[in-house]
């Protein structure tokens, strides 16, 4: 039996390729990541008009095979074999925009080049003939010997004909000679014929080759992952050293030659007519909508709307669904709690397993939303706008426009902006918009802000809520300052290089495809989940073991009897407010109701980041420590249970660094705790002190905060620590979900090690000179 | 001669010049803005940069760095269609 066939399809930007790709082959895709680089491969079967299948692969839309981006550096290396993950294609399946014919056909002319068996498809014959163009698929198909198929992706038409010149069984090679222009064709033949030999290339690739070659001036970033030979590397720079001294522009001689044979082609092929009044060709459309949406006052308006819209909708709509995937991960929990015997074992499930499942599927609604949105605003054409509106300002930092939305997206939850940065084709500007997208507030990082502003500023009078609005709106000018100006210095050190281009098609207007938005969305979530779950499952589930073991002595199971042993009331001694208790933990493990182990911060809820809080499952614990506190005669030594698990252990450990910041080792564990989600420092710190409940209520857990006291008597919580609290979490990264998807979208460890040490390090030396200079002005 | 960023909105031009070196500019050739091309000034973006143009019938944006070292010549006569091929 023969090999399936491979057929690539191949075009630019915005000219249909993924309506043709999805029309053709149906549900029957796969996609996944093309190895060593975040690049989405998407394949699948199509069938000929005869059935018969063959194997099609949407590679990622280029301008040209002299690629500038990792999305084109892929679409030129399948296609001239360099990828031992796939094929080199049989067919090459060519779609361009009728409406746009000539710089369309640049990229095909390339693709020509390489002499594989080529099917041109004549994608917008409508839109073409609206504006008064009548491209006759006959006349291209005589010059260029190759099947040339009008089509209308859109609403199926052609797609028969295209299934028909799929079935051709010996497609006839391109007879479309054009001539390489005399300055350069000797060149040309010497790099094919050294790049046959020396390099092991065949023939025809080794002239595709060539041409690149003398197309962009870098050799380094053509050659690609196949280094020149030392002898074809010769024989290049020779050459170009001959054109330097004769003043020859070898580059734009190349080009201009390939827009010469078009501009004969297009001539024969294309016949302009007076277009039909009263038509309005989409071109004249788009332009009109475009002078509102780009202009200079309504079009920041209705930026300002659509992206409040976008943002609102995140965090309205995003609400009920982590309510609902909540509720239904606590009725997990609670259904294998009511059928399993307690024990090490079934506290794994239900505060292990299900909660760190809990903590990845609760993504994402704000996951699906923010890729609905993107997918919207790709689909209309209008994410191009966004970009060139806010280019200028984005320039500031060294970035381009298109690095906006995933950075507005991450003031929700930066696991979707710093996914949203696939937009981005600049390798670099991706890079350091992943880097910087952590430091926009995040959603998880409300709950903690309000509780530490309360702390701040305990008042209820009007002047007390504007102050608390003040604070709150600075802390978020804060982040986005620390994110500009981070990305400023890594433009300027880390990742040094071309400055980021900013050339970019603005297509017309179109009306949204919902099929492929939803579509993409639904890919993208699948991705998600596939892909980074693993991981932040993982991470919950290690968080978990840290924050529950090893057990406190009279924690064991069925530790009832003992729940007397050593119990202690919230803040009942004066001086130490330390007071989890041990016991607390054998009531609640005797409790039916009763989660987990005490000190576990981590319960299904509290793993999860709630934009609205949920009360937590745990909370049905809660009369237990009530009942045990009781027998508490005194106050037990600075130990909770909590204290003395691995968290605990780390908190102590940490002390002598946050020290100087103010923080003494409870809000260590706090910040801990927090690498879970942020927002858990308050179910955490609850457990610390004790208090149920903590984000339910957190009046209690304020006033635990207010007693809280150095062993020296001095109060913990002053305002100035407060503050440096709240800068930390401004800065400082403790979200290990993200983490592991910058792990994923950067495919490196190095990076998301790189983001961990800078914004930690970062949050530590801004609090150490606010609190060391805070202590110095008497504060 | 003057450099594309001195056209004034929604007129016409031919491109003259632009420079051999650089990524930005082979990039320029490669979307079809070669010397003898004719291009349409359509906008500035909100707060000046970058701009919109018009060329080989559809729209591209790039900034004023780049555009400012295009050099151009008013074309005379009747402002283009508004889509060309």
């Amino acid at each position: 039996m023969t090999r399936q066939p491979v057929f690539a399809l191949v075009g630019n930007p915005n000219c249909g390729k993924s309506t043709l790709f999805n029309a053709l082959t149906g549900l029957k895709q796969k996609i996944g990541n093309y190895p060593g680089v975040t690049i989405e491969k998407k394949s699948g079967t199509a069938y000929t008009q005869h059935g018969r299948p063959l194997t099609l692969i949407d590679l990622p839309g280029a301008y040209s095979l002299a690629a500038r981006s990792p999305d084109e550096a892929i679409t030129r290396d399948v296609l001239l074999g360099r990828r031992a993950d796939t094929p080199l294609p049989d067919r090459v399946l060519c779609i361009v925009d009728a409406a746009n014919l000539e710089r369309n056909l640049y990229l095909v002319h390339q693709v020509l080049d390489l002499g594989r068996p080529v099917i041109l498809v004549l994608n917008m014959m409508d839109l073409a003939a609206q504006a008064g163009l009548e491209v006759r698929a006959d006349r291209l198909e005589k010059e260029l010997g190759i099947p040339v198929i009008p089509c209308e992706a859109v609403n199926g038409r052609g797609l028969v004909e295209i299934k028909l010149a799929l079935s051709r069984p010996e497609p006839a090679l391109s007879r479309h000679a054009w001539d390489v222009p005399a300055a350069v064709a000797p060149a040309v033949a010497e790099l094919q014929s050294s790049l046959t030999d020396a390099d092991a290339k065949p023939p025809l690739i080794a002239r595709a080759e060539a041409l690149l070659l003398l197309t962009d001036p870098n050799a380094v970033r053509v050659a690609g992952s196949t280094p020149l030979s030392d002898r074809t590397a010769a024989i290049l720079s020779t050459w170009k050293q001959r054109w330097e001294t004769e003043g020859t522009d070898w580059s734009g001689i190349l080009v201009n030659s390939r827009y010469d044979a078009i501009a004969r082609l297009v001539e024969g092929a294309v016949i302009r007519r007076k277009q039909r009044p009263g038509t309005v060709s989409i071109q004249q459309r788009s332009d009109r909508i475009d002078a509102v949406l780009t202009h200079p006052v309504l079009g920041w308006l209705a930026l300002g709307a659509i992206m409040t819209a976008l943002f609102l909708s995140i965090f309205l709509f995003a609400g009920y669904p982590m309510g609902l995937i909540e509720n239904l991960m606590d009725a997990a929990a609670q259904a294998v709690r009511s059928r399993m015997a307690e024990g090490d074992l079934r506290d794994l499930i239900t505060d292990g397993v299900i909660a760190g499942a809990g903590s990845v599927v609760v993504f994402l609604p704000q996951i699906l939303i923010l890729f609905f949105f993107i997918g919207l605003l790709e689909s209309t054409g209008y994410m191009a706008r966004v970009a060139f509106i806010m280019d200028r300002l984005m320039a500031r930092a060294g970035l381009n426009g298109k690095a906006f939305i995933p950075l507005l997206g991450s003031y929700a939850c930066a696991i979707p902006g710093i996914m949203a940065a696939r937009t981005m084709e600049n390798a670099k500007d991706r890079l350091v918009t992943i880097l910087i997208a952590p430091l926009m507030s995040c959603s998880a990082r409300l709950p903690v802000y309000l509780l530490m502003i309360a702390m701040l500023v305990p008042g209820a009078t009007f002047n007390d809520a504007l102050l608390k609005v003040g604070i709150m709106t600075g802390l978020y000018v804060l982040g986005a300052a620390g994110a500009f100006g981070f990305a400023w210095l890594f433009k300027r050190t880390l990742v040094k290089g071309e400055p980021s281009l900013m050339i970019m098609e603005l297509p017309p207007y179109r009306l949204p495809r919902l099929g492929e938005v939803v579509r993409q969305m639904l890919e993208r979530g699948w991705m998600f989940l596939r892909r980074a779950g693993t991981t932040i499952m993982g991470i919950s589930i290690v968080l978990w073991f840290l924050a529950a073991y090893p057990k406190t002595n009279d924690s064991g199971i069925g530790g009832e009897g003992e729940a007397a042993a050593g119990t202690a009331v919230a803040g009942t001694t004066a001086g130490t407010a330390v007071v989890g208790t041990a016991a607390g933990t054998a009531v609640v493990a005797g409790t039916a109701a009763a989660t987990a182990a005490p000190g576990v911060p981590i319960s299904p809820i509290t793993l999860i980041a709630p934009i609205t809080p949920i009360p937590p499952a745990t909370s049905t614990a809660t009369s237990a420590t009530t009942s045990a506190t009781s027998a508490a005669p005194e106050a037990p030594p600075p130990h909770s249970a909590i204290g003395q698990s691995f968290a605990g252990m780390a908190g102590r450990a940490i002390e002598p660094v946050i020290k100087p910041l103010g923080f003494d080792w409870r809000i260590g564990i706090g910040i801990i705790g927090s690498l879970a989600a942020r927002e858990v420092f308050i179910s955490t710190m609850g457990t610390v002190f004790s208090i149920e409940n903590a984000d339910e209520e957190p009046e209690p857990l304020r006033e635990a905060f207010a007693r809280a006291s150095w062993p020296d008597g001095r109060p913990l919580f002053t305002p100035l620590v407060c503050v440096t609290l709240l800068v930390f979490y401004v800065f400082a990264m403790q979200c290990l979900a993200t983490l592991a998807v910058v792990r994923r979208e950067t495919n490196s460890l190095r990076w998301p090690a790189f983001q961990l040490a800078y914004m930690t390090g970062a949050a530590w030396l801004v609090c150490l000179v606010i609190y060391q200079g805070g202590r110095l002005l008497g504060l | 001669m003057q450099n594309l960023t001195e056209l004034a909105p929604g007129s016409s031009a031919i491109v003259r010049d632009l420079p051999k070196q650089g990524a930005a500019f082979l990039r320029l050739r490669e979307m079809g803005m070669l010397p003898g091309t004719k291009i349409t000034f359509l906008r500035a973006a909100p707060l000046g940069d970058p701009i919109e143009i018009k060329v080989r019938g559809y729209n591209l944006t790039l900034r004023k760095s780049e555009a400012g070292r295009v050099l151009v010549e008013p074309a005379s006569g009747p402002p283009p269609e508004p889509v060309q091929v």
